[in-house]
């Protein structure tokens, strides 16, 4: 700490003394469920070092839960994700920085463009590996008649209304004529909404906007188009801030709604609470995105305004972001983690991972095999 | 009387005598004030305690050895891990205490040997003028800012999208740069100039002059104010959040890798909000465990400035001690 | 007296040191004039796109950051700036006086030991990081305060700054305003109180001898005195606060209007709060565009500390 004059040669020594650090790196880790030290594994040679992925944060919970379960086969592996966001996660993997990237939206054709410059040959394809339904909560803790439970039931021009303004107190009619057993109190209603950039917002807004008509006037976007009610960050931030008042109505991951009333929305004739296995169904009724036509892409285009028995509306799906080829990875190493990384994910055994530590749908045996196929080509000659 | 007049105007002095209802007045007044001074200063204590109340009572209950001395590899949600915990922040208290000394290494020397020039060699040259107009200008960049600048220069010359330690320590340097000049030039300008003539006198040249008498005197100051301005920095999450990024795994390498350190930490957890605990799930699996884990940290982080202060405290009272023999 | 030519090669090589030491003092120097040139450079250079990048992209990319509520460049940064100035004043407009209290109570009113142990509590406080303030924020004074504030604007709401509907959890103005004031609250209190207790005692006494009662002999003797300094305090605390993220971040619920209904929610957003809350989510236009807002605030911040510094100039001369 001193400053004498002649201190300027000691930095590199301090920065080198820094660096002997590094043996440190297991430091603390804790040992894996299934017991048995790190290193005696077999195929311990097999991903060796560190792995980087960043990206939505909708996937963290998951991805935790993925790695966990990765490195009980890898224990070798070193791997990290980092929630700092779509936008920051795909930036990160068109710089070559990671190898994978989480995204709650499908890469841009000009982000396709940009991938030319980390993939060895092509582009970078999405394949969808998260979902989870979004549900519609409510904070009435008095809902319902002592000792019976329910969901409030709505319709998608309803859910428009009030989170366009136009229905503003719980007693409206348009919400008793819906839910004549339902106590209904005369309370403000305050619209909790995201206030960052984020798919959950996107993919509800899309539905609002084909399913509710003339009673949703804002376009689908990414950012809450309105300055009603309350923004919140994040979807854990949503559902704080739901919980700290009553008379508050938003939108949200279903695994995060603890606490929370969920809507049952209108799907032809019935009502569809949210639940991972309603919402599993419409993914498996999912067209593939016409848009998304470039070799690899597996990106779905769920219909909103769908009337199938058993099926929940409202997803969000999230993809990881690969290439075929990496540039820069003269041993294949890279490349060969991101085959076993998405094998693993879009694997029942990581589906079923995913579901239990997070909360969200598993993905059907078809969509699995879809994205599989896309998964087979890397590593590949191109 | 025609004579009175011509002295001057008559000055009415019983208006400054001080009267019965005056002085009572000005008594209330006094007293008023007194109520308002006590009175803001409960008023400031109710949401200062409030603070430390809540990060004591609520960071307590998860603060275990366990906690110490893990990471947060292979947690997965709510659910305890092997050893019993719950995770740890081992690797983001390795995180903060190198990205921490990286800025110190960085802003220190240069710190120092700045205020050396300002206050042993540049008398109020032009070139002074500018530099403390500088330093007084870096002590106002919003360390969002410097978050950013740390990320953009990381981008611009290493690569795009270098995430690691180090740029984390640049943008605290930048952060803690203004408060070591400031401090140590203070601390230098009080060095009795006798001290120096009478170096000068015996021969000693300015460079023995200034590294064994001006600074040697100057140091518990310097010292002191240094682990203050460490203290500040070390709480900084915006630029680490940005600069440094998260990871679950201790990371040790400062120079290359995603670094987690604690105020991250603390926000991460925080924005995760409830943990799932689905069917699957461990019996000992814990929804509120992300707050729990966030006030911990945050207890820890409080410890780690409050010693540090303490510290400081500390350093300047030896060496005070010792000066005055 | 002849010199031995070993001494004079000491005295050559300690002068050649002297030499070093002096280019290494003043490279420091040079060295914080340019970490402050690459700083505004760098941010220039990275905001560069914001500016000349096509218009259409522009445009684009304000539009999506925005929420389509802006789309132009000043659209986008005029209510941020509004935001962060109206949320940073309101918190100096609630922590000076109090912190002023605090200063003459420690320095004038408490017994002495009480006073140290206070000056060392308040300076613990300064350190106590923000993110730490945002935790209690969000997560303690939020669900509690919501019913004083109603309070006031059932009685106060006639006034335009108080009038409802008050957001229900309080993540508005007003709130974020109390906390940031709660964080720079230690901070000025500190530094007026270094300043305050070197008032003159000479003169104090002559003013209690001529029979000022304490408050009188605190106006007379000691406030003129600490004038520049209490000044530059508080500037102090408008910095840190206007460049506050954290708490902001996490307690605010943020809105883009030019409102002055302080207990209303999704009124207002801070510059810093912006940042940190769209950078995740920012493609390349968007980070250029962010990293100019960044720009505007270090710009702010710049004008708060030059005016301190020349009004502590002038009081000083």
């Amino acid at each position: 700490m001193h400053a004498h004059g002649h201190g300027r040669g000691r930095f590199p020594a301090l920065l080198m003394s820094l660096a002997m650090m590094i043996p440190l790196a297991a430091c603390g880790d804790n040992v894996p469920v299934n017991g048995g030290e790190t290193g005696n594994t077999a195929d311990q040679t097999l991903f060796q070092g560190e792995f980087a992925g960043s990206g939505a944060s909708s996937q963290q919970s998951a991805d935790e839960a993925w790695i966990a379960g990765f490195r009980k086969q890898h224990p070798g592996a070193r791997i990290s994700y980092d929630p700092a966001g779509s936008g920051a996660g795909v930036n990160a993997f068109l710089s070559g920085s990671t190898i994978w990237a989480g995204t709650d939206a499908p890469l841009t054709a000009d982000q396709l463009e940009r991938s030319r410059k980390v993939c060895g040959s092509g582009t970078a394809f999405d394949l969808p590996v998260y979902a989870t339904p979004i549900a519609v909560a409510y904070n009435l803790p008095d809902l319902w008649p002592k000792g019976s439970g329910g969901h409030l039931r709505m319709d998608p021009a309803l859910i428009a209304m009030i989170f366009s303004g136009k229905v503003t107190n719980w007693r409206d009619p348009r919400i008793a004529a819906l839910n004549p057993k339902a106590n209904l109190p005369d309370l403000d209603i305050t619209v909790i909404h995201r206030s960052d950039k984020s798919g959950t917002t996107k993919s509800f807004l899309s539905y609002l906007h084909d399913t509710a008509g003339s009673a949703w006037p804002y376009p689908a976007g990414e950012n809450w188009p309105n300055d009603l009610g309350q923004g919140a960050k994040g979807t854990a931030g949503v559902v704080m801030t739901m919980n700290q008042a009553k008379g508050t109505f938003g939108y949200a991951d279903a695994a995060q709604t603890t606490g929370l009333g969920t809507v049952a929305v209108q799907v032809g004739k019935t009502w569809q609470p949210p639940t991972a296995k309603t919402v599993a169904n419409l993914l498996d009724a999912a067209q593939r995105d016409p848009q998304a036509s470039q070799p690899g892409r597996v990106v779905l285009a769920v219909d909103h305004r769908t009337s199938r028995e058993h099926t929940y509306p409202i997803v969000l799906v999230s993809y990881d972001v690969v290439c075929a080829t990496y540039r820069d990875d003269r041993d294949g190493s890279k490349a060969q983690f991101a085959k076993a990384w998405l094998t693993y994910l879009l694997s029942e055994q990581g589906q079923r991972m995913a579901a239990a530590n997070a909360g969200s749908a598993e993905l059907g045996q078809g969509l699995r095999s879809q994205a599989m196929a896309s998964v087979e080509t890397i590593g590949g000659k191109s | 009387m025609a004579s009175r007049t011509d002295r001057g105007p008559v000055i009415d002095f019983d208006r400054f005598r001080p009267t019965r209802s005056s002085i009572r007045a000005r008594k209330r007044k006094d007293r008023l004030m007194t109520v308002l001074i006590g009175l803001s200063f409960l008023v400031a204590l109710i949401p200062l305690v409030s603070v430390l109340w809540v990060s004591l009572s609520k960071g307590v209950q998860r603060l275990t050895p366990d906690f110490l001395t893990h990471n947060m590899s292979g947690v997965v949600g709510g659910n305890p891990t092997p050893t019993g915990g719950y995770g740890g922040i081992l690797h983001a208290v390795i995180g903060t205490l190198e990205i921490t000394f990286g800025s110190m290494v960085i802003s220190i020397p240069v710190g120092v040997m700045s205020a050396v020039y300002l206050v042993e060699y540049a008398h109020g040259g032009r070139l002074a003028k500018a530099i403390s107009l500088m330093v007084d200008v870096m002590s106002g960049i919003p360390s969002i800012v410097a978050g950013l600048f740390a990320f953009s220069m990381f981008a611009l010359v290493v690569g795009p999208g270098t995430v690691n330690g180090l740029a984390g320590s640049v943008a605290l340097s930048l952060l803690m740069l203004p408060t070591v000049v400031k401090t140590s030039e203070d601390m230098l300008a009080v060095v009795p100039n006798d001290l120096r003539e009478a170096a000068y006198a015996l021969g000693v040249t300015k460079q023995r002059t200034i590294t064994s008498i001006v600074l040697r005197t100057a140091l518990p100051g310097i010292v002191s104010g240094t682990i203050l301005a460490v203290a500040r920095v070390i709480g900084e999450t915006a630029p680490l959040l940005i600069a440094s990024g998260f990871i679950a795994t201790t990371n040790p390498n400062l120079f290359s890798g995603r670094m987690t350190t604690l105020p991250v930490f603390v926000y991460n957890e925080y924005s995760q909000g409830l943990a799932v605990c689905g069917p699957g799930a461990d019996p000992g699996c814990l929804t509120d465990i992300h707050m729990q884990r966030a006030w911990a940290a945050a207890l820890v982080l409080i410890l780690i400035v409050l010693l540090l202060n303490l510290l400081g405290r500390l350093v300047s009272r030896i060496f005070a001690v010792g000066r005055t023999r | 007296m002849s010199e031995k030519p070993n001494e004079t090669a000491t005295l050559n090589k300690a002068k050649r040191v002297d030499r070093i030491f002096k280019a290494c003092a003043t490279g420091a120097g040079i060295l914080i004039l340019l970490a402050l040139a690459a700083v505004t450079l760098f941010l220039i250079l990275r905001a560069f796109p914001a500016f000349t990048g096509d218009a259409d992209s522009r445009t684009h990319a304000i539009i999506s950051l925005s929420g389509g509520r802006a789309s132009s460049f000043l659209g986008y940064v005029g209510p941020l700036v509004f935001g962060t100035i109206l949320i940073a004043g309101l918190a100096l407009l609630l922590a000076f006086p109090v912190s002023l209290g605090i200063a003459l109570f420690i320095g004038y009113y408490a017994p002495i030991r009480l006073s140290t142990l206070l000056s060392t509590v308040i300076d613990l406080l300064a350190a106590v990081p923000s993110v730490i303030y945002g935790l209690w924020g969000a997560l303690v004074l939020v669900p509690n305060i919501t019913g004083f504030w109603r309070w006031l604007s059932v009685h106060l709401g006639w006034i335009p700054i108080f009038s409802g509907p008050v957001a229900a959890p309080a993540r508005s103005v007003a709130t974020v305003a109390l906390v940031l004031a709660v964080m720079i609250l230690p901070i000025i209190t500190s530094v007026t109180r270094d300043i305050l207790i070197q008032a003159p005692r000479l003169q104090q006494e002559a003013a209690l001898a001529l029979g000022a009662t304490k408050w009188e002999m605190i106006r007379l003797a000691v406030l003129p005195f600490g004038r520049s300094g209490i000044i530059s305090a508080s500037m102090l605390g408008l910095g840190r606060a206007l460049g506050e993220t954290m708490a902001v971040l996490m307690i605010l619920s943020p809105g883009f209007s030019y409102s002055l209904r302080l207990l209303q929610a999704s009124k207002s957003q801070t510059i810093a709060a912006n940042i940190a809350a769209q950078f995740p989510e920012a493609d390349s236009q968007g980070v250029a565009l962010l990293v100019a807002t960044g720009l505007v605030l270090f710009i702010i911040t710049f004008i708060v500390n030059y005016l301190a510094r020349r009004i502590t100039a002038k009081a000083g001369a």
